[in-house]
Order: C-alpha cells, then sequence, then structure tokens
C-alpha cells in the first residue's frame, strides 16, 4: 500500500477521512450555482429544438424543411443530408457494416431518434417550426423483444449486418465441463432485466460555436465523460482533436452515467452551429429525455450452476443476451464487459464458461448508468444463489458463505481475472449479520408469518468494481482482432495544483462530478498535505479539453474519483511538498523530511522555527533568483497516475477489468399487502468495505442516493415499449422515480480495508447499491412468496398476480369481453362495436363513398381533397376534453364488395405524433329498410401521444372512432328517425345494466 | 386586458421583496421569465410538466410550479425564489441545516425544495417526520435518498419551535399539510 | 416543452368570461389553476387561440354551507378547500380524499372545478363528486345556468357535458349526514400518483354506495341493499368496468382491488364509529 499522508507527517489537523461539510453547499444553497443552462451565451445566439421519429422503425424517403424556413425566428434546419456532406458516422465498438450518425440518414430505428434540427431566435419559436419541417416515413416492420430479435424471420435494424446479432463472443475459464459432469447438483434460473435510467433532473445542455477560420467548434455541454468519447465526437465531426475544444460548466444537476450520452448531440450542435453561422444552444426537455437520451442496457440471462450437496458452487454456465437498443453508442457493448473479469461477484467459482451476444432492437440506444454492468450481472447471479439454497433445502445464507472468496486469499485473481484487490468477506457477512440486526428480521419474518402474512428476507453478496480499466471495452473483439487494433489499458488520472504569487491554493481535477462533493474531498487532500486551511483553497473542477490536463479515462464514471482521481490530487500535493521542502531546507540548510507542513506555515520539525508557506511559496515566483538550482520556479504542478495492475487482456482472455473492488452484503426484510400487493421495505441493512474512507458523511451521501435509484429501479422504474416499439413512459408521471415517501432510511454499515493498489486505499462507493439492492428485494419477495420468477420492477400489480388472482368469471352480459388490447400490444389498440342505420346497404355504402360524407362524419375534419379515387388528404384535429392534436391526414377506402364490406383507412401525422387505423366495415341488411354496421378496428398511436397518453389511450382512440360512426349514423339518420330514438334508449337501458353511466 | 400573442408584454411582479419588471408573451412560463428575464436562475427547470418540483417558488406565499404557471399570471403579484433565503453573508437556518445534513449533492432540485420547506415551516410549526415526507413526496431528488433534507427540515423546526415557544408536544399530525 | 402561441384574457367578471366564451367557442380555453392545463400547453397538446384566466373574477372565490351542501366556487384552490374550518364534519368524504390530489405544492395553485372539469377517471374529486351525488353549475351568456348531476356531467375519458360556452361557476359537494359513514382509499404507485383504482365507500343504514375511480373512462358509483350478495355484488361491479391495462397495472389486477380492496373497505366503513378521524389510507 502507497504511504497515506498521515502516516508521513505529523501535520496536527487531519482532514482525510473525516466528515468535512461541503465547499460545493453554499454556492448551490444561495441558488447560485451555475449549471449549463447557466452558462453565458455569447450574443447573437440561437437555440435549437428537435424533429424526432414517431416511428420506431421507419425508412425516411423525404425531409421537406422549406416551410420551417418560412417561419417567424428561424435561422435553418439541420437535416441528414447536411450531416452527411459534414460529418462521418461515429465509431462502432464492434467489427460491423453498421452506422450510427448524429441525425437519422437513412432509417429511423427508435422512437424518438433525431431526424433534423430546427435552429431559431428562441427555443418557443424553435419549437413553433418543428411543425414546418415534413418528414415522409415509410414504416417498417420493428424488432422490439429482446429474444424475438434475434430469430430469423424478425425485422432488421442494420441490414448490412445480416441480423440483429451484432456480436456474438464465447469465453471458458477452467474447466467447466468436468465441473458439470461431476456435480451433484445442476441448479438454474433464467431472467430478464429491464430498462430504466438513474434519470439525473437536470437534462442535457449544450452551447456549440464554430469558427470557420481554423475550422473549429468551441463547445459547452454537460457530458461527464468518459473522454475517450472526445476520440469519437472529433471523429464524427472530422477534425483533429485540438480543434474540439470542449467545455463542462462549473455544475452538473445530477448524472449517473447518463450524461455520456450527450456526446451525439454535441456533435449535431456543433453542426448546427456550422450551419446557421451562429452560436447554437440546446437544452433538452423532459420528454426528449425520457424517450430519447439514453438508458441502461436491458438483459436476458440464462445461468446453470454446478452445486455440491453442500451447496458449494464449482462452476458457472452463462449466457448474457445484451439490448443495446437501436444503435451500439460508444462506449457500449461496454455494459456487457465492464463487469467480465468479476462475472462470479464475491465467490470462489473457479469454471466459468459465458456466451455473450449483443441484439440490436427498436429501442433507444443505451449507455453508461450508474452500476454500469452491476445490476445485470447481479441479478440473475444472486437470484441463483437465493434458488440453489432453495431447491438444496439450505439456509440461503449458508450458500453464500460457503462460497465467499475466503479470507486471507487476496489479491485473488478470480477465474476471469480481476484481481479482488482486498478484504475479508467473510467477517463483512458476519458483521452485516451481526449489527444489522438479522435475528431479530427473522424473528419478525417468522412472527408475521404465523399471522398468516407475507413477509420474506433476502440477501445479497457483491463486489463493487471502481476504476475501470479501458482495456475491458476490448473483450467485444477476439484476441486476433485486439492484436490488430494495439493494445488498450490503464485507467490514467490527473491532477493539477498550483500555488500562486500571494500563497493561496488551486486544485484543478478532470473528474467533471455531478453533485459527488470531489472538490471538498480534494481540498482535504491537499489541506492535510499542505498544511494549509481547508477553506483556502480552491478548487476548480470544470474540465476544458483546450488547456487542461486530461486523457482518455478522464471523467466522472466507474466510481473512480476517490481511488484514482483523489490519488492523483495527493500525488501533486506531494510533488509540491517537495518542491517547498527542499525549498525550505535550503534556507534552514537542513534536511528535507525535518520540515513540517502546519496551519499554514511551514516548521522546522520539533522547534518553533517557521516560516509563512505563502512566503516560502511565493517566492518561486517573486525571485526565483534566490532558490536553490534545482527550483525551476513558479509553482504548478500536474500528477498523472495509472495503476500498472490494469493490463490489457491478453490471449487468454483474463481481464482485471477494474482496479479496485468493494465488498457488499446486503439484506432485507420486506412485507408484502396481501390484497394489493404492495412491496413494503420492513428493514434494509448494507454493509459496504470499500477500503479508506475519504470523507465518510460523503461516503454515506452516495449509498443512500444509490439505494433509492436503486429501490426505483427495484420497484417502479422501467422504460416500457409496446410490442409495436412504441415508447410507453414518456412523462414522469409514467417513468416513475421514487419520492420521499417511497424510501426508506437504510442501515448503514462500514468496514475499511483499505486498496493496496490506490494511493490512498480508497476504493470506489458510487454504484454498490445501485448493483446489490435491486437483486435483495426480489429475493426477500421471492422468500416472501416462495416463488421462482420475480420480474422487475416488482409493482404492485404484478406482485399481487404473481400471488395469483383466482378471478370470478365475467357474468353474462357484464361489461365487454375483454379485446386483445393489453400493455403488451401497447399503443395497438383493437376493438369492435356496430351502429345501426336507416337505408339499404346498397344506400349506405354508397353514403360512405361519399367525399361529403367523409368531410362530415371524420370530427375536427378541415376540408378535405381529394388525392385519387377514393383517396382523401385532410386537415383533421381530434382529441378528448382539453388535448388536442391537428394531424395532416390520409383517408382512403379499400377492398370494396358493395353492398357487403370495405375497409376504411386512415393515417395522421402531426409534431405530437402519428395515429392510424384500419376500420373493416360490414353491411347487413337488416328488416324495415335498415342496415347494420359493424366495424372492426386496429388504431395504432405513436410517438409524442403515445409516450405520454399511456393511461388514456384506449378509452380516448375508442372514444374517437365511436364518433365516427355515430356521426354517420346520425347523418344517415338525419338526427330525426323513429329509429334513432330506439338506439338511444337502447344506449340507455344496456348502460343501467352495465352500470355504466351513473348510480343505479 | 386582452393580452395579444406574439407580442411581448410588460409584467410586473414584486421579486424577493423588489418590484421587477420584464417583457413575456402571453404564453410564456414563469420559470423562463423570472430566470432569462429577470436573471433569477436560482430556480432550476427540469421537467415543465409539474412533476419534478425544481422550479417551485412561492406565490403569494404559496409553493408553486413556477412551470405550470404563465409570466403573465404573475402581475402583480408576490414571488419569493431561493436568491432570498440567505441575508447578505450567511446562509439561513434551513440553508444551514441542508449543509449540515448532507442534504444536497448536485444541487439542481435544492430551491424547489428550500422554498416548499419555507413554506411548510411557516403552516407546520413542529411537523414529524411523516408531515416532512408528504410535503417532500412534491419534489423529485436523485442524489440523496432524502434523509439528509428529512433531518434538516426536522431540526429546524425544532429549532425555530424551541425559539418562539420552548418544546411543545407533537402535535396536529392531521391539520395542515 | 413550450406552449405554442395563444392570446391572453383576464376577465374580471363571469358575464365577460361568458361572453368571451361565446364568441371564441372552441377556440377558448379557460384556465383557472392550470395545474392540468398548463403541462397540456407545454406538451402542446392543445393549442388554443386564447386563454380565458378567470382567477381574476371576484365573485368565484367563496366556500359556503348552504344548509344541504357546501358550495365552492371556481376560484377556490384545493388547498383552500382542504384547509376549510370544519370540513371534515361537513363533507368528511373530501377531508379524507383530498391529501390523496397530487401535492402540496400543486393543491396551492389547482382548483376545485378545475379538477372536476377535466374529468380525469383517476382523480380523486370527479370521484367525491360522483360518491356524494353532488352537482356542478354551469353558466353560459346571459346569465344563462343550468345544474348537472355528477353522473350526468361526467361523460367518458375528459368528457363532459359543459359546453365550450359555459363556464363552472360551482360545485356543490352535499354535506354529511349524521347517519353516514364515509372511507375513502386508493392504490396508487407513489404518494400523490393518478390512483390505479380509487374508492369511495358511503354507508348509511342499510344501504352501502360504492364509487370507483381509475377503472372505467368515468367515476361510477352503485348501491348494494342488505339483499345483496356482497361477493357477487363486487364482481358484478368489477367486471362492469371495463377496466384496462396499461403500463402500472393490468385489467385483472384492477378487478380484483374492486372485489377485495371494495370489500375490505366497507367492512373498515361499516366498523367505522366516527367519520371524522378516520385514517387516510
Amino acid at each position: 500500500m502507497s504511504l497515506a499522508p498521515s502516516m508521513t507527517t505529523t501535520n496536527e489537523k487531519q482532514f482525510i477521512g473525516t466528515r468535512q461539510p461541503r465547499l460545493e453547499d453554499e454556492v448551490l444553497l444561495r441558488g447560485q450555482g451555475r449549471y449549463g443552462d447557466e452558462v453565458p451565451t455569447p450574443p447573437g445566439t440561437l437555440y435549437a429544438a428537435i424533429v424526432r421519429s414517431p416511428h420506431p422503425h421507419a425508412r425516411l424517403k423525404a425531409v421537406d424543411s422549406s416551410r420551417a424556413l418560412e417561419m417567424d425566428g428561424v435561422h435553418g434546419v439541420l437535416t441528414g443530408e447536411d450531416v452527411r456532406q459534414w460529418a462521418l458516422p461515429f465509431p462502432v465498438g464492434v467489427r460491423q457494416p453498421m452506422e450510427h450518425w448524429c441525425l437519422a440518414v437513412d432509417k429511423v430505428r427508435y422512437v424518438g431518434e433525431p431526424v433534423a434540427v430546427v435552429i431559431a431566435e428562441n427555443r418557443y419559436l424553435a419549437e413553433d417550426a418543428l411543425s414546418g419541417v415534413t418528414v415522409d416515413y415509410e414504416t417498417l416492420p420493428v424488432a422490439v423483444d429482446t429474444e424475438f430479435a434475434i430469430e430469423s424471420g424478425a425485422a432488421i435494424l442494420h441490414e448490412k449486418v445480416g441480423g440483429n446479432v451484432v456480436s456474438d463472443r464465447t469465453f471458458r475459464y477452467g474447466d467447466p465441463e468436468t465441473a458439470f459432469a461431476e456435480a451433484d447438483r445442476q441448479v438454474s434460473i433464467k431472467v430478464r432485466f429491464p430498462r430504466s435510467s438513474c434519470m439525473p433532473i437536470e437534462c442535457y445542455v449544450v452551447l456549440a460555436q464554430f469558427d470557420p477560420a481554423n475550422s473549429a467548434f468551441d463547445i459547452t455541454s454537460n457530458f461527464q465523460g468518459p473522454y475517450a468519447l472526445h476520440s469519437v465526437m472529433c471523429r464524427a465531426l472530422q477534425v483533429p482533436a485540438n480543434r474540439l475544444r470542449l467545455r463542462t460548466p462549473p455544475e452538473s444537476g445530477g448524472s449517473f452515467g447518463i450524461k455520456q450520452g450527450v456526446f451525439p448531440y454535441v456533435v449535431m450542435m456543433g453542426l448546427a452551429a456550422r450551419k446557421v453561422g451562429a452560436p447554437v444552444k440546446w437544452v433538452e426537455d423532459r420528454l426528449e429525455h425520457l424517450q430519447g437520451a439514453s438508458s441502461g442496457t436491458n438483459r436476458v440471462s440464462t445461468l446453470e450452476a454446478a452445486v455440491t450437496r453442500e451447496g458449494r458452487v464449482t462452476a458457472l454456465r452463462l449466457d448474457q443476451l445484451d439490448d443495446c437498443g437501436a444503435y451500439l453508442r460508444a462506449p457500449e457493448p461496454a455494459t456487457t464487459y465492464r463487469m467480465h473479469g468479476n462475472l462470479t461477484g464475491a465467490y470462489a467459482i473457479r469454471n466459468l464458461a459465458v456466451r455473450n451476444r449483443i441484439v440490436m432492437t427498436n429501442k433507444t440506444p443505451t449507455g453508461l448508468n450508474r452500476g454500469f454492468g452491476g445490476p445485470q450481472v447481479y441479478f440473475p447471479l444472486e437470484r441463483l444463489m437465493q434458488r440453489i439454497a432453495v431447491e438444496l433445502d439450505l439456509d440461503p445464507l449458508d450458500v453464500i458463505r460457503t462460497n465467499l472468496v475466503p479470507k486471507g486469499a487476496f489479491p485473488y485473481r478470480s477465474a476471469a481475472g480481476s484481481l479482488l484487490d482486498s478484504g475479508d468477506y467473510p467477517a463483512g457477512l458476519e458483521k452485516g449479520v451481526r449489527e444489522g440486526g438479522l435475528e431479530e428480521l427473522i424473528q419478525r419474518r417468522d412472527e408475521a408469518r404465523r399471522e398468516g402474512r407475507y413477509y420474506g428476507i433476502g440477501y445479497t453478496a457483491a463486489v463493487e468494481p471502481s476504476i475501470s480499466n479501458m482495456g475491458y471495452i476490448t473483450m467485444a473483439f477476439t484476441p486476433e482482432e485486439r492484436k490488430r487494433a494495439g493494445p488498450k489499458n490503464g485507467a490514467v488520472s490527473t491532477a493539477t495544483i498550483s500555488v500562486d504569487p500571494l500563497g493561496s491554493v488551486s486544485v484543478h481535477v478532470s473528474s467533471t462530478p455531478q453533485g459527488q462533493g470531489h472538490q471538498t474531498v480534494a481540498a482535504q487532500i491537499v489541506a492535510e498535505t499542505l498544511g494549509v486551511p481547508l477553506e483556502s483553497i480552491s478548487v476548480n473542477v470544470e474540465l476544458d479539453t483546450g488547456k487542461d490536463a486530461w486523457s482518455i479515462a478522464s471523467g466522472n464514471y466507474s466510481s473512480r474519483f476517490s481511488g484514482a482521481v483523489a490519488g492523483a490530487v495527493y500525488k501533486a500535493a506531494l510533488k509540491v511538498r517537495a518542491r517547498l521542502a527542499a525549498l525550505a531546507a535550503e534556507q534552514w540548510n537542513i534536511d528535507s523530511d525535518d520540515i513540517r507542513f502546519s496551519e499554514g506555515r511551514v516548521y522546522v520539525e520539533g522547534t518553533d522555527q517557521s516560516s509563512s508557506f505563502h512566503r516560502l511559496a511565493g517566492a518561486t515566483h517573486w525571485s526565483p533568483g534566490t532558490t536553490p538550482q534545482s527550483e525551476p520556479g513558479g509553482l504548478r504542478e500536474t500528477a498523472f497516475w495509472t495503476p500498472p495492475e490494469l493490463e490489457a487482456p491478453g490471449d487468454d482472455e483474463l481481464i482485471n477489468s477494474s482496479l479496485c473492488y468493494g465488498f457488499i452484503f446486503d439484506y432485507c426484510g420486506v412485507e408484502i399487502d396481501a390484497i394489493t400487493g404492495a412491496v413494503r421495505i420492513d428493514r434494509y441493512v448494507t454493509l459496504h468495505d470499500a477500503g479508506r474512507m475519504l470523507n465518510p458523511q460523503l461516503v454515506d451521501g452516495q449509498i443512500r442516493g444509490g439505494f433509492a435509484q436503486a429501490l426505483g429501479a427495484a420497484l417502479m422504474e422501467e422504460f416500457v415499449y409496446g410490442a409495436d416499439g412504441n415508447f410507453q413512459s414518456g412523462t414522469l408521471a409514467d417513468y416513475l422515480i421514487p419520492t420521499s415517501v417511497e424510501v426508506p432510511e437504510p442501515v448503514i454499515l462500514h468496514m475499511e480495508t483499505p486498496s493496496p493498489f490506490t494511493p490512498l486505499g480508497a476504493k470506489g462507493v458510487g454504484e454498490g447499491n445501485n448493483m446489490s439492492t435491486p437483486v435483495c428485494i426480489a429475493n426477500a419477495v421471492a422468500d416472501a412468496l416462495e416463488t421462482r420468477d420475480v420480474e422487475l420492477p416488482l409493482t404492485p400489480s404484478k406482485v399481487r398476480i404473481l400471488m395469483g388472482i383466482e378471478e370470478p368469471p365475467r357474468p353474462e352480459g357484464v361489461g365487454e369481453p375483454e379485446t386483445e388490447a393489453t400493455a403488451s400490444s401497447g399503443s395497438r389498440l383493437r376493438a369492435r362495436d356496430s351502429v345501426e342505420l336507416p337505408g339499404t346497404p346498397n344506400e349506405v355504402f354508397d353514403a360512405l363513398l361519399n367525399p361529403q360524407t367523409l368531410a362530415a362524419i371524420i370530427p375536427g375534419c378541415h376540408g378535405l381533397e381529394m388525392t385519387g379515387e377514393n383517396e382523401y388528404r385532410a386537415d383533421v384535429t381530434v382529441g378528448v376534453g382539453m388535448i388536442r392534436a391537428r394531424f395532416d391526414a390520409r383517408v382512403s377506402l379499400h377492398d370494396l364488395n358493395p353492398p357487403d364490406s370495405l375497409q376504411l383507412r386512415g393515417y395522421g401525422s402531426s409534431a405530437m405524433g402519428s395515429a392510424e387505423a384500419f376500420a373493416t366495415v360490414t353491411l347487413t341488411a337488416l328488416e324495415g329498410n335498415r342496415t347494420r354496421l359493424d366495424y372492426d378496428y386496429e388504431a395504432t398511436v405513436g410517438g409524442r401521444i403515445a409516450s405520454v397518453g399511456g393511461r388514456m389511450l384506449q378509452s380516448a382512440s375508442k372514444m374517437i372512432i365511436g364518433q365516427v360512426f355515430s356521426r354517420f349514423s346520425r347523418r344517415m339518420g338525419g338526427g330525426t328517425s323513429r329509429f334513432l330514438f330506439l338506439q338511444r334508449l337502447w344506449q340507455r337501458i344496456r348502460a343501467l345494466l352495465t352500470g355504466k353511466g351513473g348510480p343505479s | 386586458m386582452h393580452l395579444k400573442a406574439d407580442t411581448r408584454h410588460r409584467v410586473t411582479v414584486t421579486l424577493n421583496g423588489r418590484e421587477r419588471a420584464g417583457y413575456a408573451e402571453p404564453r410564456t412560463l414563469l420559470s423562463d421569465f423570472l430566470r432569462h428575464e429577470l436573471g433569477a436562475t436560482g430556480t432550476r427547470v427540469g421537467c415543465e410538466h409539474g412533476v419534478c418540483g425544481a422550479c417551485t417558488v412561492l406565490v403569494d406565499g404559496r409553493a408553486s410550479r413556477s412551470c405550470l404557471m404563465l409570466a403573465v399570471q404573475a402581475q402583480g403579484r408576490d414571488l419569493q425564489t431561493v436568491e432570498s433565503l440567505a441575508r447578505e453573508e450567511t446562509l439561513n437556518d434551513l440553508q444551514q441545516a441542508f449543509r449540515k445534513h448532507h442534504a444536497l449533492q448536485c444541487g439542481f432540485c435544492t430551491a424547489g425544495i428550500l422554498i416548499s420547506s419555507t413554506e411548510f415551516l411557516t403552516r407546520v410549526s413542529r411537523p414529524t417526520e411523516t408531515q416532512v415526507r408528504d410535503m417532500l413526496s412534491g419534489h423529485l431528488c436523485r442524489c440523496t435518498g432524502y434523509t439528509g433534507i428529512v433531518n434538516a427540515i426536522l431540526e429546524v423546526a425544532e429549532t425555530r419551535d424551541h425559539e418562539v415557544s420552548g418544546p411543545t408536544d407533537k402535535e396536529q399530525e392531521n391539520n395542515n399539510v | 416543452m413550450k406552449p405554442a402561441t395563444f392570446d391572453y384574457t383576464r376577465p374580471g367578471t363571469r358575464r365577460e368570461a361568458c361572453d368571451l366564451l361565446h364568441e371564441f367557442g372552441d377556440d377558448a380555453r379557460l384556465i383557472a389553476g392550470g395545474q392540468s392545463l398548463m403541462a397540456v400547453l407545454n406538451m402542446r397538446f392543445a393549442q388554443p387561440g386564447l386563454l380565458i384566466d378567470i382567477a381574476g373574477i371576484q365573485d368565484l372565490h367563496y366556500i359556503e354551507d348552504r344548509g344541504d351542501y357546501l358550495a365552492v366556487g371556481a376560484g377556490i384552490t384545493q388547498a383552500e378547500l382542504l384547509e376549510h374550518p370544519g370540513l371534515a364534519e361537513k363533507v368528511p368524504l373530501l377531508a379524507q380524499a383530498m391529501p390523496w390530489i397530487g401535492h402540496a405544492q400543486t393543491r396551492n395553485r389547482g382548483t376545485v372545478c378545475g379538477s372536476i372539469a377535466h374529468a380525469d377517471p383517476s382523480a380523486e374529486l370527479p370521484l367525491c363528486l360522483t360518491a356524494l351525488g353532488g352537482e356542478v353549475v354551469l353558466e353560459a351568456r346571459k346569465g344563462k345556468t343550468r345544474k348537472l348531476p355528477a353522473h350526468e356531467f361526467f361523460q367518458g375519458i375528459l368528457t363532459t357535458a359543459k359546453r365550450t360556452d359555459e363556464l363552472i361557476t360551482e360545485v356543490r359537494f352535499p354535506l354529511g349526514q349524521g347517519n353516514e359513514r364515509y372511507r375513502f382509499r386508493e392504490v396508487s404507485m407513489r404518494h400523490g400518483d393518478f390512483a390505479i383504482v380509487a374508492l369511495a365507500v358511503r354507508i348509511c343504514g342499510d344501504r352501502t354506495d360504492l364509487t370507483v375511480g381509475g377503472v372505467a373512462d368515468r367515476p361510477v358509483r352503485r348501491s348494494m341493499t342488505g339483499n345483496d350478495a356482497r361477493a357477487s355484488w363486487l364482481n358484478h361491479f368489477a367486471w362492469s368496468l371495463n377496466a384496462q391495462d396499461d403500463a402500472h397495472a393490468s385489467a385483472v389486477y384492477r378487478r380484483h382491488l374492486v372485489r377485495e380492496l371494495g370489500s375490505r373497505l366497507i367492512d373498515e366503513c361499516s366498523a367505522q364509529k366516527d367519520d371524522t378521524h378516520a385514517p387516510q389510507g
């Protein structure tokens, strides 16, 4: 282990490891934080709004922006044509003929995919002009379900690839075949991990400028790194790296990985600025963010374990099917490989077989998301451990105990190559059991069960990796491909400390924090190392690639701050201290080891002889001629640090995918409401060993925050897609983030086993609960219900159905028979109904062919013009209640079979989304010169309407389509016939019978 | 009064105790007016559909979503934003308690929460944790897990109550929320 | 997410407001608290030519006990009604149900009549009005008024009997009677969310009324008398509502809640002695 400052100096004041209030807070509490939207804009800045696809999969036939260009305040529209001319597609992390451009050029592949950028004088005007861009789409079949997408016959997103699987790799470590052959038992599980996101409250912001004289871009964005993506952006913009100056604002309103995904918009807005010759600013709105920003990867996993009678796992077989959405956006498929070295979790499992497939579907592309790859691994792994206990009739805690990496085995090389740096997992588990009160929880469960209540306990043991090896991403390549591409590895971090002529200390780190308190921790380290007051230190965390020290690993991800960046800060502080010590030693003619830094002064150890820090440091600026020859003058030190343990993967396919591995042991008790199925967390205990804690208050803050997000992922959060590819979680009333009422306070326990590989012994702690908590809750629910198949999110509806609902049958004549319209079929609605009309079928049929009739019966139809035989175009405004959308509609009649049947088709598009309906109309002659018109329809709604209106869509569509035929009925009958009166009477009777329409 | 679309109209409000005027179209959201016209950028915008609570300000003393209000609707009203809380050099007791209890990380939701809490503490002098959490449920925080926020508000309530009347029993669980 | 353009006007009187409604018809939208409309405007799902802000009409700002019912004017916010002294005694169901409406910050601006006008099938106030058999008072030009009972007013999803030239001036909640007991319960994904299922029970002697929100396209009330077998009555009710699936809950689950939670709530309500301090859920 490297030496920590408190061991090398005798400073009176210790900061490292103490609970310091944050330096960041005051500016934020005063409302003076400067986030992306508060970055000053140059005069003449224009504002962008984005035309997005309402379709999950369609060919782009034409993009016509001519109407938009004539609209008030519009300066230009950037389209795929411009992008083709000026840019390149983004580099892709697998070798496949697939292209991802910053704007769609040939097809759209997910709902919300950017198609054009309107640039206007303000955001209001830009949004006005979205409706002025006409996009002609030819819709295509979709591939939505991950497992269907890999079948032959599935719609293919990237035709040149020839299928939707863009990467298929297998790995073998140890001798899994023999272990399975010799196993006492085999236990398997198949699980689906859904899509969700940690969803920051601040959305994406980009402010872009283009300098034509130098062909250079200067772009400010709340990008979070990794700065390897700077290279990706440069490639797309076709500029060398020194022509893309990328800056971040002082504050970021949360990211949790998600703001990695802003990078395509950095490129897009750079091109937009080039298009209009002015600075362009874009502030993503929440609807854009939900449907199109980024998502965690959903995964289908099949796990098999070879197990001894005692519950010892001797081998694991994993099949992981990762759904990265419509494009493989860099750094994907990193989700799949971030955990590769530690796929065996906290367990000593020596034999491992893995198959990883990456699948493209018509969903939003995935990217970094707190816990990245972790919850996808631990959900199946820890569900499997629970199943082993159930199937072998063992205590689940004993199964965990039996398999943990033993004490004294560290550093421990896992089967797939992770070098677990330090820990004592068994001791951690026992501490958690003891101090978290497991015994009492078990008593509560027993008592609850005696009373017939549903109560369960779930456990999770996990390792939390931090400080990613940049080389793990190349695991998607074969060893041969890796050899051709050249090695990638390491995790370079950097920090700069300068002492100015007046002796005050400034620190710069390239860690782009999003609220974690990096300024405070950096200041703590520097204050302790240089013996200056904490408050006197200024820490700048803005990153400007044009003038700051940075490298590809810079940024805020993989919980790399406390291990790597803080370590670099410490290294830089040591360099500054060494120079100052040399100065003082020369001045006093003593050994520099005898210099002590304390409270803003520099002392001769063991004496009162001292000089002020600012005077000594100031000499390097004011009088460099008086300093020793070794002193170069000025005082600014940059430290770069990369750990040697992070090697590139070799031919053996071993990868130490992270530098540090913290240990987590969680358990919880949950009670499930017998009627509602609501899951209540009775107690949640989480033990963390993240090495040395630099600021325990901030550590607890990270744990609580991650826990709350994980609770959301476990119980309510999901990006829902219909089978038709429509996105259904389009508002924060649909995508549900836990509030203060839903989040309990976890019991947090700590252990500190320092890492031998980081300068300060610290490990990352930001992501652990995002990995461990979802499955811990799921295990508790599985225990409570004694069930195997728990799927996230565990909504009351889902849980209650899991408990079994024995539904009495539908009484005869009550309500309507169930249609096929279900949540899983998304926004596609099918139903049938009928009306009775005066007139013969021939008369009714003829009336339907009459354009005047059509114009009269389509609600909100303004002007219907014939465009062909039985083909019309109209401007239609429809809606329910206060909600109205105006559509450019096409209506046509098909399959004319007079006078028996025809098909009525309507398609409408608007900036709000699209709607399509097919109705098969059948006419049957009735007695007395009357006709019964049966209509059987299917309606599909897409785009924004579908993504925000899900709760009401079925009723609303039914109401609107019903209006068409009731208007027709009225028109045929003139509203006066005796028949209509009878029909109304019948409706009233029916309403009474079915209980609709008020009290009986 | 009939204000035409596409035209900017003068809107006068009392912002944090001072009369301020700016120009707004009928459709200009109060959140945009505060931030971009009056420069009160401490109020953040997180969803523009009334769910996240980041943009909450006091309108005539009542916590309200400024994204669900038009600037022209604020004409003549009293508005209070996060900028009003600190007195010159020092943070007020609520802000200090937030700092002490690590009740913020990224700080983006903080202004709205401070504002709602400000109103809440004037209405409920000695709240229970349940009441605090109920009030807070109108705000989404993605960083903290809410614990520090709840503790900070409870502590301020207790301190203020002591200052005013000395300790009292917990009360009015069913009132005033 | 910015609204499309519209004119804005703030009439000072009801008459002025009704004249404007008459003149502009469906091209105008009324705004009071705006807690539903503003989100819809921001998403551009409504693009009216004119917004008529009725907040400036002073004589709509009242809560009056008129002996049989509590009259709530169109200017009254949800917070004001909830804070109305004696609400728990006068209309116990409202006191139980209203804390479930959104959040304190939206109740501060959202109006009672606005929620009734919006007619969201999952919202609490339309449910209460239906459960209590309340009335809506509408006014059109030239002082023409009409009164509609809740079950005639709510016509379907977001759809009411209010004509485009009418203004809701008042809603009337019948006062609780001494021999009545009430119980409200809601199941939602989170605190403050729209109900997956919301239930209100009123028991008066032999008669039990159950009103269900969040399932059909409007709140639905039915009455059970001592002669009905409860389980089959509830099942009949549950199926009659044509429950649908959405992203958060299935139709099966909704029917289950109507049956099981409905039954539990009826039990709780029967066992309850005093309305005014019923726990909120």
